[in-house]
């Protein structure tokens, strides 16, 4: 009797087993939540120090247009305006944007409603291919092939907003489309056939019925392109020219937060005031694709009660 | 009629702007293959790079982009593994799990910059692993780590509810379930998302440049001891991958061949993600095949 009971009672080889494995699964998962932690905890904390131990002002920093760290300015502050840098991220990612989405959406309309079966057997293939494309590529072919026809164009060097815009749309491009595909492919047949059978005409049908059912999924896709943009540090950096100087036009050179965080990290000593600073724009960066993410959830919210 | 005519214009238009897509596209990749090709041959994939003189290879960059991205691989793996099967096959809809997801999708969209510039912070300076090998796979795992999570819980997704209820008649618990059932089934789609991100990772570069470092060390590729500082295995030397090297000869601009160098690594990467690409759909095909009565 007392060993059927004291087996019923005891934990079981399979019980044990399947503990183990809740637990080594979990530990994973809460692994990853720490690294995002303390990806924030670590950023944050030594972006927040040229505020709270190098006392420089929150205002002055993000409102200054002279960016110089090591020397100091005629108030006996160091110049550490970081207007330039934001200014010209802004830029371009706003612009390149602009550029890409009636592309992206065109070449989407075109992949799934005017000519499926060449948009999924050529076109679904090379825009796969070119999501996968290294950004130091995209910089390079920006630096031998952009650059130079934008100087042959409009003078000067070259390098700029204008250049980097290009390339970055180049870039995003085939991320938004294949995005936009996805939307597009997800809008239900009916909504098509009805359009159809009240007698609409494909235009019709693909500007009043799909692409209104599509527009939470496409503007997801659109910020999505701009985070991305905002966050590309080496292409951006090859072709914008790196003078952290307010943008006076499309094609004189200026700079952007990933481009003067790439040049300057190496060169600055660790927990230096000339080091903290640019902590504090890899914390710009970190607070601006947070906010990107939250746009892009508000999108969906908004998207899901319709 | 005026429809109709509205048709045939937005029609002609939608038309120009594929073509001109399809145009840029391929034009991007003409140019890489045209100007990259003629450059490749069996020196320049295996000759190490010269700084200041021309006729450099990239061998030993080839050489680093590979074993790091066996390293990341085999660190992230196993990780995303355990996080995919925990929030597929485990995670109830509470707010730790709401939590969880949420941090995953923000990793996922941090900038490569940030993440390997924490990466430089905490492994780098802090735990004094200096640039090396390790500390740019660690960064790499950070980057690949919710992608990869997210496929292999995708893959597991897939899969039919019938199975687990099958596994659960039988008297399998829940975890044998999924190690003997459950991940059996999905393994194809599995691979295949490990392939994909591979070719991400191989090609990342701004996480590395403060992380992996920027130099390339001479290496004994006679010497296979990883404990030994010239051998090609020795994860705590300084390695400067492909797309690193693409980057930082254009930035200097001291090699005098710096624009032909990097033209064939770029075409180098780009046919490297071409295979990873066809490779992923392969294996995927492959495994499915061997695994089921589909033959």
């Amino acid at each position: 009797m007392d060993q059927i009971r004291e087996s019923l009672l005891k934990t079981s080889v399979a019980t044990k087993k399947e503990r183990f494995g809740k637990t080594i699964t979990m530990a994973a998962l809460i692994l990853i939540g720490l690294v995002v932690i303390s990806i924030f905890y670590f950023v944050a904390s030594k972006g927040l120090a040229t505020f709270f131990t190098d006392k420089i002002n929150f205002w002055d920093f993000m409102t200054g247009k002279t960016w110089n760290p090591s020397t100091n300015g005629s108030n006996g502050k160091p110049q550490v305006g970081a207007l330039p840098m934001i200014t010209g991220s802004f830029m371009i990612t706003v612009l390149s944007a602009i550029v890409a989405t009636p592309f992206a959406i065109g070449t989407a309309i075109f992949m799934t409603e005017i000519s499926p079966k060449y948009g999924a057997k050529i076109l679904q293939p090379v825009i796969e291919l070119l999501v996968g494309i290294p950004s130091v590529v995209y910089g390079f072919i920006g630096l031998t092939v952009v650059v130079p026809f934008i100087r042959s164009i409009f003078g000067g060097s070259g390098f700029g907003v204008l250049s980097g815009t290009v390339v970055l749309f180049v870039m995003i491009l085939p991320t938004v489309t294949s995005m936009t595909v996805d939307t597009l492919r997800s809008v239900p047949q009916y909504y098509r056939e009805s359009a159809l059978a009240i007698g609409a005409t494909q235009w019709q049908a693909i500007y009043k019925v799909i692409l209104r059912a599509a527009t939470p999924g496409i503007l997801t896709a659109i910020v999505f392109g701009m985070a991305r943009a905002f966050g590309e540090a080496l292409a951006v950096q090859m072709v914008v020219g790196n003078a952290a100087i307010m943008p006076q036009n499309l094609t004189s050179p200026a700079s952007t937060l990933t481009s003067i965080l790439t040049m300057g990290i190496g060169n600055t000593v660790m927990g230096s005031m000339q080091n903290d600073v640019l902590w504090t724009l890899a914390l710009i960066l970190l607070v601006m694709s947070l906010i990107f993410n939250i746009i892009i959830r508000l999108i969906g919210k908004k998207g899901e009660l319709k | 009629m005026q429809a109709k005519t509205v048709n045939k214009i937005a029609t002609g238009v939608l038309y120009i702007i594929a073509g001109l897509v399809i145009l840029i596209l391929a034009a991007l990749l003409g140019y890489i293959l045209v100007n990259g090709v003629p450059h490749l041959s069996w020196h320049f994939l295996t000759a190490p790079s010269r700084a200041f003189q021309a006729g450099g290879g990239i061998g030993i960059q080839l050489f680093n982009s590979f074993y790091l991205l066996i390293l990341t691989m085999l660190i992230s793996f196993p990780i995303a593994l355990g996080a995919g099967i925990y929030l597929n096959e485990y995670a109830k809809k509470n707010w730790f799990t709401t939590m969880i997801r949420t941090a995953i999708e923000i990793l996922s969209s941090l900038p490569s910059v940030v993440v390997g510039l924490f990466g430089f912070l905490l492994i780098v300076v802090k735990l004094n692993f200096g640039f090396s090998i390790l500390s740019g796979a660690i960064a790499l795992t950070l980057f690949n780590l919710p992608l990869l999570t997210r496929s292999v819980e995708g893959s597991l997704n897939s899969i039919s509810n019938l199975q687990r209820e099958a596994g659960s008649a039988l008297g399998l618990s829940k975890w044998e379930t999924v190690l003997h059932v459950i991940l059996p089934a999905a393994l194809p789609s599995i691979v295949t998302g490990v392939v994909l991100s591979a070719g991400r990772v191989f090609g990342e570069a701004a996480a590395l440049i403060y992380t992996a470092g920027q130099s390339a060390p001479a290496l004994d590729f006679g010497d296979w001891n990883p404990f030994n500082m010239a051998s090609p295995l020795n994860p705590l030397r300084p390695a400067e991958t492909l797309a690193v090297h693409i980057w930082k000869i254009n930035s200097e601009g001291i090699m005098p061949d710096a624009a032909a160098v990097s033209a064939g690594a770029s075409a180098v990467l780009v046919i490297a993600v071409l295979l990873f690409n066809i490779l992923a759909r392969w294996l995927g095909k492959v495994i499915f095949k061997r695994l089921t009565a589909a033959r």
